[in-house]
């Protein structure tokens, strides 16, 4: 019913049993700060490697989200699920905003805008009351799901933050395979070409960004509950280095890339954060091989290998 | 005490030459990378990081060599410019025949290096740079006290700009440049070394950023992050300015300093974004951009 193929069929069921045994073997927390990642990296690849338009400003996406989650979960103590929704909203609402205007242009130019569009949006996050400037918004409750599901146990918040990253892995695999992701994958083939066969591009295109936003702003949502925080660091334009980096490394345009780069990404920030500063150094080289020797990612690679499509 | 539109006039002329100066910033790195985006079809995301590299050069030739600011002005932004040739010739010159996202993403990892690499060993703090002797104090122009560095800046800012649009547009060198960029097979085929133009285009472009660099060490303060900072707001104002013409990125940088400068003075909150708003303004009237050529 999504239009997995039989080795993508094999592959999500792996990923699930990885999903549903790590907690087991590893620390919740730090597998919850993955699987948003993974999500936020999910949604980006909804744009650069479907649509072929590379945002570089997708931090405003996944830290409004964050933000607004964070917001509302503190002093207005709506339901988790209210809180987690409204991260998406925002999201939905902040790209059909902005992605209205930076659709006026693309390839190079896109990117630009995105980025000075996202470096407003930090500004703007920076000066605005509400956010709480350099503190961010701290301690944030976790709160009740459904007004009876108690989040504060990492376990349960666990099986949460996976129904979320799961529900949107497959929302946009299902996206992607439907008529209109055959569609965006015309525009990025030939645009002028999907314009005289009659698509109205400029539609296609402000459509996937807002759908990609909205799960950015989901992802950032989720983020903010798990670790009751939502600072600057979440919409500043580092973290939209960070994110096209995973897409990269994992693959663009695949399945699973992104999930497989979100993880190896934090897994390496995890052991490497007592280098401090060298984690920016080791990202930059990254970057470097993955686009001068490593284009199709981890996940590309290993299926050219074995002839899949993963 | 003359008033402008109720602002005491020292107060608004203090924050326009403040203006003008980020503006020279703005005009010399987006001239840099209009320069290069012509010939390589790549946005340096490198760029503000160089622009850093030029500021600390300057500092480490007056703290471990003893070279002063005059001579680093000239100084900086060849050593610069040097490493920017091997960035050309060892890693950029791989990705031409790509799609030009992947020059923006490979530049945004040397950016990060570079700056990773001297937050590891400068920190973050920032260095202090004296003002040269020469420059020090302050001109009274009659209607507000100037001082003479921030003028200084101004001055050479345009020269150099200047001499940039001069060499492109009025000099056998520049016509072939021009022609490279129209296409480049064709020059090629009349017998000119355009891979080595385009080397030099590069070095050329990043040396401007280094020169900007330099000017402003001793005005910044010299610090790792002090290009990434400016090169978000330079990349708004190419898309102002559109990357089609060179006039056009030094008059949109400076155009744009000089609003920064006015939006300090009668809506201090907004400073930080209106380069942006403009960017959104221009983007809903004139897409292509203020100087940009239809495609």
């Amino acid at each position: 019913m999504f239009g997995f193929t039989r080795t993508q069929t094999i592959a999500f069921v792996v990923m699930l049993a990885l999903i549903v045994l790590a907690p087991f073997f590893l620390y919740p927390v730090f597998l919850m700060r993955v699987l948003c990642m993974a999500l936020f990296a999910c949604a980006f690849n909804l744009m650069l490697g479907y649509v072929g338009l590379l945002s570089f400003g997708h931090a405003a996406y996944f830290g409004m989200g964050a933000y607004i989650t964070a917001w509302t979960m503190k002093f207005w103590h709506v339901d988790a699920s209210v809180a987690i929704a409204l991260g998406g909203l925002t999201g939905a609402i902040l790209g059909l905003c902005l992605g209205y205007l930076a659709i006026r242009r693309s390839g190079i130019y896109f990117a630009m805008i995105t980025l000075a569009l996202a470096q407003m949006v930090y500004f703007f996050c920076l000066q605005a009351p509400f956010t709480g400037g350099e503190d961010g918004i701290q301690q944030v409750p976790r709160g009740k799901l459904f007004g009876f599901i108690d989040l504060s146990n990492d376990m349960t918040m666990y099986w949460l933050v996976a129904s979320i990253f799961l529900g949107g892995f497959l929302l946009i695999h299902r996206i992607i395979h439907s008529p209109f992701g055959q569609v965006l994958k015309g525009i990025r083939e030939n645009e002028p070409r999907a314009v005289s066969l009659g698509y109205r591009t400029d539609d296609y295109k402000l459509i996937a960004f807002v759908l990609s936003c909205t799960l950015s702003g989901l992802a950032g949502g989720t983020k903010a509950l798990v670790f009751g925080i939502a600072t600057l660091t979440d919409v500043n334009y580092p973290m939209s280095g960070e994110v096209v980096l995973m897409v990269l490394l994992g693959g663009l345009g695949t399945v699973f890339g992104p999930t497989m780069g979100a993880m190896i990404l934090m897994t390496m920030e995890n052991y490497l954060a007592e280098f401090g500063a060298w984690v920016t150094v080791i990202q930059g080289v990254i970057f470097m091989v993955c686009v001068l020797a490593f284009r199709r990612g981890v996940i590309g690679e290993i299926g050219g290998l074995f002839k899949l499509k993963l | 005490m003359m008033m402008i539109l109720g602002i005491p006039a020292p107060l608004l002329f203090g924050q326009v030459l403040l203006g003008l100066i980020n503006g020279a910033f703005y005009a010399l790195l987006s001239l840099g990378l209009a320069v290069i985006f012509g010939m390589l079809n790549i946005i340096n995301f490198a760029h503000g990081a160089l622009f850093m590299m030029g500021a600390f050069c300057s500092w480490m030739l007056l703290n471990y060599v003893g070279i002063g600011y005059f001579p680093a002005l000239i100084l900086a932004p060849l050593i610069i410019g040097a490493f920017g040739l091997v960035l050309e010739k060892t890693i950029i010159s791989r990705l031409y025949k790509l799609d030009h996202l992947y020059g923006l993403l490979l530049t945004f990892g040397m950016a990060l290096v570079i700056e990773g690499l001297f937050r590891n060993a400068y920190g973050s703090s920032g260095l202090p740079y004296r003002i040269p002797e020469v420059l020090q104090g302050a001109t009274n122009l009659g209607f507000m006290y100037m001082p003479n560095y921030r003028g200084w800046v101004v001055l050479v800012a345009v020269i150099v700009c200047l001499a940039t649009w001069a060499i492109i547009e009025k000099t056998p060198l520049g016509a072939k440049l021009r022609a490279a960029t129209e296409n480049a097979p064709m020059v090629q085929a009349f017998g000119v070394n355009v891979p080595r133009m385009i080397t030099f285009t590069y070095a050329g472009g990043v040396a401007l950023a280094a020169f900007a660099g330099v000017l402003a060490a001793p005005i910044l303060s010299v610090n790792p992050n002090m290009g990434t900072s400016l090169i978000t707001t330079v990349f708004a104002v190419v898309v102002i300015g559109g990357m089609g013409s060179i006039m056009g990125s030094v008059v949109t940088g400076f155009g744009l300093g000089v609003i920064e400068g006015l939006t300090k003075v009668f809506w201090p909150e907004a400073s930080a974004t209106v380069v942006f708003l403009v960017m959104v303004i221009v983007l809903l009237t004139r897409p292509r951009g203020l100087f940009g050529k239809s495609a």
